[in-house]
C-alpha cells in the first residue's frame, strides 16, 4: 500500500512516500519561499526518483490544521487536485498529532507540540502516550502551561515541540512546574512522514472496519464508496481544520462590525475632508 | 506542438478563482463553451459589505472540486478527453488564486495534461471570442472592472498596446463607493445600473474626469467627490436624497468618458472594431451608448453576453487557447500572481 503525505501547514514544505512501513522518500524543504512554489515540484521529483508513478498512489494523507490558512489550504487543494484526478480518498491528519508523532517513542512523557498562531496565542495539544490529553485548540501560553501543571503536578517530564518554542522557551522556563524537554530544531518541525504513517495506519484500520481492501477502493473509485467518514474521505468533501474562524466572521458575530457602507461613507468624508484641509493651507 | 493535427478540437479546461467566484468550464477551440459553472459567494460577502478575502479562499477551497467535476459532467465529458488545463494565475486576491493554482497544477500532474496559466484581465478580453465567433484582433477593446479601467488596442490574440488607463480609482470602484454612499450597497455596479433606470441622467451636473495632456486617460475621484458632496449638501439643506437621481447622473459622467475616448481612440488608430470587457462591461447604459456611439461612426462594436463579463472560467479557458497553441505551458512552481499588471507578462 502507498500512502502520499503532505505537509504545509508552517513554514516546512514536505512531501513523503510511505509503502506499507517502509518510509521510501521524503522531502522538506524550510527556505522562505511560498509552498505553491516547492510542494509540486519536489512531489513530482520524489515519485519520479523512486520509480514511482502517481497512479500507484492508494491514498493521499494531508496535514489537515491547525496552522497558517494559507499554507493549510496550498496543501489542501494540492491533496484535492491529487484525489480529484487520481480519484484516490484523502486522509486528514492533525498537523499537532502528526507533530508529537516525531517523538513518538517518548513514553511516560507529556508531548506538547506547539504552534505560533499569533496574536498571543498558540495552537496546541497534549499527548501521553500516544492519547491526547488536552486540545487541539488555540490559547495563550499561559493557559496551556497552567493546563499542564495541574494535569502533571509537577510530576514526569514534558516535551515541546513546534515552530511556538523559539517564541516561548523563556516563558515555559519560568513558569512551568516540573522537568521539560525542547526538541532541538531539526526534530522540532512538521515533517511529510509523520503524516503519511498516521494516515497509513489510519487508512488501514478504516479499511477494515469497513471490510474492503485497498484494491476496492481504487476499482469503485471515490464516487464509488459509501462508507466515507471524517477518517477517510472524497477529496471534494475535505477542507482544512482551521480552528479559528475568519477574524471579520469573529468581528461580526461580536457585533463589532459596523455597518460596512457607513464606515465607508465616513472614510470619504475623512479623506474629503484631509484633501479640503490641504487645499485651504496650499490657498 | 509541431504535430498537432489542425483539425482535431481542442477542449481547455479552466479554472478561476481569483475573487469570489469559484469558477470551471470547458471550452473547445477557444470559442465554443461546453459548460460554465460558476459557484458565486455573493450572498456571504454581502453580509460584509464586500469581498472577505480569508473568507473567499475557504470558499474556494470547498467548493473547487465539485464545481470542477460538474463543469465535466455538463460538458459530458471526462478529464481523458481534455487536452490542457487552465488557470488564473493573477490579478486578484492572493489566498483566492492560490486555490485554483495549487488544485490546477495537482490535477494537471494527476492527469498528465499540460497546464496553461492565464492573465485575469486577458480572460475578461477573450470573453469576447466567446460571444463573437469571428471577432478577431485588431481591435480597441475597454476594460472595465472593480480593478481596472484600461483602454487597449489589442492588436493579436496575446499582445496588447495600453494606450489609456485611470489614473485614480477604476471605474467599477467608484460604482461601488458611490453605491454605498447612497445606501444601495454591495455590489453596486448592478445596483446602480438598476436604480438609474428610474432617474434622470439630467438632473444633477457631475463632473467629467479629465486628466491634463493626456487625452486616453481616465480620472474617477473627482466625480465620486462631487456625488458625496451632493449628498451631503442633500442632507444639509433637508431636500433629501434622490436616490434614481444622483444613480443615473453619476453613471452618465462615469460612462460619458469610456465611450467617447474609446470611440476617439478607435478613429485615431483607424480600428473599425470596438470591444467592451470586465465587469462593469455588463452595465446596461455602457452597452446601449457605446453602441449607439460605434453606431454613429460605422465602428463594429462587440461586448460579451452579460453571464461572460463577470468572473467565470469559460474566459479563461479561451484566453488560454492561443497560449497553449503557442505552447506556452506552465510548470508545477506557478505561482499565483496577484498584482500582475495588464501587459505584464506570466511567467510560466
Amino acid at each position: 500500500m502507498r500512502i502520499l503525505g503532505i505537509e504545509s501547514s508552517g513554514h516546512v514544505a514536505s512531501v513523503a512516500l510511505m509503502e506499507d512501513e517502509r518510509l521510501k522518500a521524503e522531502f522538506s524543504i524550510n527556505n522562505g519561499m511560498t509552498h505553491s512554489q516547492t510542494l509540486m515540484p519536489m512531489l513530482s521529483n520524489m515519485l519520479e526518483l523512486c520509480g514511482e508513478d502517481p497512479d500507484s498512489l492508494d491514498a493521499i494523507a494531508v496535514s489537515a490544521g491547525p496552522g497558517s490558512f494559507t499554507g493549510l489550504r496550498i496543501g489542501a487543494a494540492t491533496a484535492k487536485g491529487l484525489g480529484l484526478g487520481l480519484d484516490r480518498p484523502l486522509i486528514p491528519v492533525s498537523t499537532l498529532e502528526a507533530l508529537a508523532y516525531n517523538v513518538v517513542n517518548a513514553s511516560g512523557a507529556y508531548v506538547c507540540p506547539i504552534m505560533d498562531a499569533r496574536r498571543g496565542q498558540v495552537y496546541c495539544a497534549v499527548f501521553k502516550d500516544g492519547i491526547r490529553l488536552v486540545g487541539e485548540k488555540a490559547e495563550s501560553m499561559e493557559e496551556l502551561i497552567n493546563e499542564i501543571n495541574s494535569l502533571s503536578q509537577g510530576r514526569g517530564e514534558c516535551i515541546f515541540l513546534g515552530d511556538g518554542v523559539p517564541v516561548y522557551r523563556q516563558l515555559i522556563s519560568n513558569k512551568l512546574c516540573g522537568s521539560y524537554v525542547f526538541v532541538t530544531a531539526e526534530n522540532s518541525l512538521q515533517r511529510a512522514a509523520s503524516v503519511a504513517q498516521i494516515g497509513l495506519w489510519t487508512y488501514r484500520t478504516w479499511l477494515l472496519e469497513n471490510d474492503l481492501c485497498a484494491e476496492d477502493v481504487r476499482e469503485k473509485g471515490a464516487l464509488g464508496i459509501g462508507c466515507f467518514d471524517d477518517r477517510v474521505m472524497s477529496s471534494d468533501d475535505f477542507s482544512p481544520r482551521y480552528i479559528r474562524k475568519p477574524q471579520a466572521q469573529r468581528e461580526l458575530e461580536a457585533g463589532l462590525l459596523e455597518d460596512p457602507g457607513l464606515h465607508s461613507l465616513k472614510k470619504m468624508a475623512g479623506d474629503m475632508h484631509e484633501k479640503k484641509r490641504h487645499k485651504d493651507q496650499k490657498g | 506542438m509541431g504535430d498537432r493535427d489542425p483539425k482535431k478540437d481542442i477542449y481547455i479546461l479552466g479554472i478561476e478563482s481569483s475573487c469570489d467566484e469559484t469558477a470551471a468550464s470547458v471550452v473547445r477551440n477557444g470559442r465554443d463553451v461546453l459548460s460554465n459553472i460558476i459557484s458565486s459567494q455573493i450572498d456571504i460577502h454581502t453580509v460584509y459589505g464586500g469581498v472577505v478575502p480569508e473568507i473567499a479562499s475557504r470558499l474556494h477551497c470547498e467548493n473547487i472540486n465539485g464545481v470542477i467535476r460538474l463543469a465535466l459532467s455538463e460538458a459530458g465529458m471526462d478529464f481523458s478527453d481534455i487536452d490542457a488545463l487552465a488557470v488564473t494565475a493573477g490579478p486578484g486576491l492572493v489566498g483566492a488564486l492560490l486555490i485554483g493554482v495549487s488544485e490546477a497544477k495537482a490535477l494537471s500532474y494527476a492527469i498528465r495534461k499540460p497546464l496553461v496559466a492565464v492573465h485575469h484581465i486577458e480572460g475578461h478580453v477573450a470573453a469576447n471570442y466567446i460571444s463573437h465567433k469571428e471577432l478577431e484582433p485588431p481591435y480597441v477593446c475597454l476594460i472595465v472592472s472593480g480593478g481596472h479601467t484600461h483602454l487597449c488596442l489589442v492588436k493579436d490574440f496575446e499582445s496588447y498596446e495600453i494606450i489609456g488607463r485611470s489614473v485614480d480609482d477604476a471605474v467599477g470602484e467608484a460604482f461601488d463607493k458611490v453605491a454605498r454612499a447612497i445606501g444601495l450597497g454591495y455590489p453596486g455596479g448592478p445596483k446602480i445600473d438598476r436604480a438609474a433606470k428610474d432617474g434622470n441622467a439630467d438632473s444633477i451636473d457631475f463632473p467629467i474626469g479629465e486628466v491634463r495632456d493626456r487625452p486616453y486617460d481616465f480620472t474617477f475621484s473627482g466625480l465620486k467627490s462631487a456625488v458625496l458632496n451632493h449628498i451631503n449638501r442633500a442632507n444639509m439643506t433637508g431636500e433629501g436624497v434622490n436616490v434614481p437621481d444622483i444613480a443615473a447622473s453619476f453613471q452618465r459622467a462615469a460612462i460619458t468618458p469610456l465611450v467617447d475616448r474609446t470611440i476617439a481612440c478607435a478613429k485615431e488608430r483607424g480600428i473599425d472594431v470596438v470591444a467592451l470587457a470586465g465587469g462593469v462591461s455588463a452595465n446596461s447604459e455602457l452597452r446601449r451608448r457605446m453602441k449607439e456611439a460605434c453606431e454613429a461612426e460605422g465602428i463594429s462594436c462587440c461586448y460579451p453576453e452579460p453571464v461572460f463579463c463577470t468572473d467565470n472560467a469559460a474566459m479563461i479557458a479561451a484566453a488560454a487557447y492561443h497560449r497553449y497553441l503557442a505552447g506556452e505551458l506552465a510548470g508545477l512552481d506557478l505561482n499565483a500572481a496577484p498584482n500582475l499588471k495588464l501587459g505584464m507578462s506570466l511567467e510560466v
